[in-house]
């Protein structure tokens, strides 16, 4: 079995760091191309950006920030937000990103999904769910960055991505979205049981034991980190130390 | 020159980049022409089987490859690249380039906790000694990100295995030619090291 993935989350805008706090109140923490290195050579296992621009200007940004980021850093890098059709796809992949995660694009146009796939492959396309709790056992996809409600139900739409053939789903709790809280452990099991491809856990991580929870509670494959990682609240060594003493296999 | 084969879909900024951190020229091979000029080929791992044998059919390079390499020209294959050097995949339809005896299989299992495809870190073991080893720790990580493996009929060209519930090659090697299941652009400081011992040794 591969080992658990740390995956530090960089949320991009007009090219800089920026995190949000329940997809609202953004604050800027830095340089993308400094944080991406820093981050590998803290023994990151990917990176993941989201472009969180509106403009078209901002979109090219990103492209750049991509592509200077691959021709430094040799870990995976997967890219999202914002992308709406296989151009899109196209055009991120040729700036060096290994992997497109698509979201509000794979609810409104579920073709996307399979095109994509057939196209560059299952290990390229990430499908990322924001969802958000409804009953004690249920629970809605949102799209647009959260804020809008689709009536559709989460673990239904994992198993429909995983037919379309995504290779990975980026599972996010709203809910827990900046809270440092925990992560939404009995989603993460919910899905993660329900489906064959990886669950990558994230939104809520505020200490090493909710690390540990959502792998061995929530069944995760990896969890993905932003404001944890970016405020130094802990580095990547300390949380991969503390994972292996629990008995979680880390690279 | 390392030539990359550039199938036209997907990631080839990646491996582009690692063969230029690595002190050598990579270019871009889009014809059967450019694989002359190319002192050393790489086949990226990128899309589907059949989506790959019918680029290198269409374009002719997959006959030009194999000349190349029976006259010893070095050649990696990554991921998918490793795939297209087995006779048959259950991906798809196309026959491979058939350079090594073997079937590409899909993982299959049950158990919904193993899961597919096999994505993140895992250690490779190295079977044999081998120079593309040096400097690289035995149970090294690297970077894999497949749902497919090969069943390599001859042992002896298996010299790294790795464990994803059951155990897989992830390098093959036999004399010129070099498969690896993992993606050596991705896997870190041991993934350029790999490349780097690679184009050494075939620029010797």
């Amino acid at each position: 079995m591969s080992s658990v993935r740390i995956i530090p989350c960089l949320d991009i805008r007009e090219g800089k760091v920026v995190k949000g706090v329940h997809f609202e109140n953004i604050r800027e923490a830095g340089d993308p191309v400094e944080n991406a290195k820093f981050y590998c050579e803290e023994n990151a296992d990917e990176i993941v950006f989201l472009d969180i621009n509106a403009t078209i200007e901002g979109r090219k940004t990103t492209l750049d920030v991509v592509k200077k980021v691959a021709e430094v850093v040799f870990i995976p890098l997967t890219v999202g937000g914002g992308i709406s059709c296989v151009k899109d796809i196209e055009e991120l992949l040729k700036s060096g990103a290994d992997k497109i995660s698509i979201n509000t694009a794979a609810v409104k146009n579920p073709s996307l999904v399979s095109e994509a796939v057939k196209k560059f492959g299952s290990q390229c396309i990430v499908v990322a769910i924001d969802a958000k709790k409804v009953t004690k056992d249920s629970w809605e996809v949102y799209i647009e960055s959260g804020k809008t409600p689709t009536g559709i139900d989460v673990k239904e739409w994992a198993k429909k991505v995983e037919e379309l053939g995504a290779g990975e789903i980026l599972l996010t709790s709203i809910d827990r979205d900046g809270t440092n809280r925990g992560y939404d452990i009995e989603l993460t099991r919910k899905v993660s049981e329900n489906v064959k491809i990886p669950v990558i856990a994230s939104g809520g991580a505020g200490n090493l034991q909710h690390l540990v929870d959502v792998v061995k509670k929530g069944k995760a494959s990896a969890v993905l980190l932003a404001s944890l990682l970016h405020f130094r609240k802990y580095s990547i060594l300390e949380i991969k130390k503390y994972l292996a003493q629990n008995g979680i296999e880390v690279r | 020159m390392v030539g990359i084969i550039n199938y036209g879909a997907g990631n080839i900024f990646s491996i582009y980049s690692a063969i230029k951190i690595c002190g050598c020229t990579p270019f871009l091979i889009e014809n059967s022409k450019d694989i002359k000029k190319a002192g050393i080929i790489v086949i990226p791992g990128v899309g589907a089987f059949d989506d790959g044998m019918n680029f290198l059919i269409k374009t002719g390079i997959g006959e030009v490859i194999k000349t190349e390499i029976k006259r010893g020209k070095f050649f990696l294959g990554i991921c998918l690249g490793l795939q297209l050097l087995f006779q048959k995949s259950e991906e798809g339809n196309l026959n491979g380039l058939g350079i090594f005896d073997g079937i590409v299989k899909k993982f299959s299992f049950s158990d919904i906790s193993i899961k597919v495809p096999h994505m993140g870190w895992n250690k490779v073991k190295q079977e044999k000694k081998n120079i593309l080893f040096s400097n690289i720790p035995d149970n090294s990580y690297f970077y894999f990100a497949h749902s497919y493996y090969a069943d390599v009929n001859r042992k002896e060209i298996i010299y790294g295995i790795t464990k994803h519930h059951i155990e897989f090659p992830s390098i093959v090697i036999e004399n010129n030619i070099v498969g690896v299941q993992f993606h050596p652009e991705k896997s870190g400081k041991y993934g350029l090291q790999f490349l780097k011992n690679f184009f050494l040794t075939s620029l010797k």
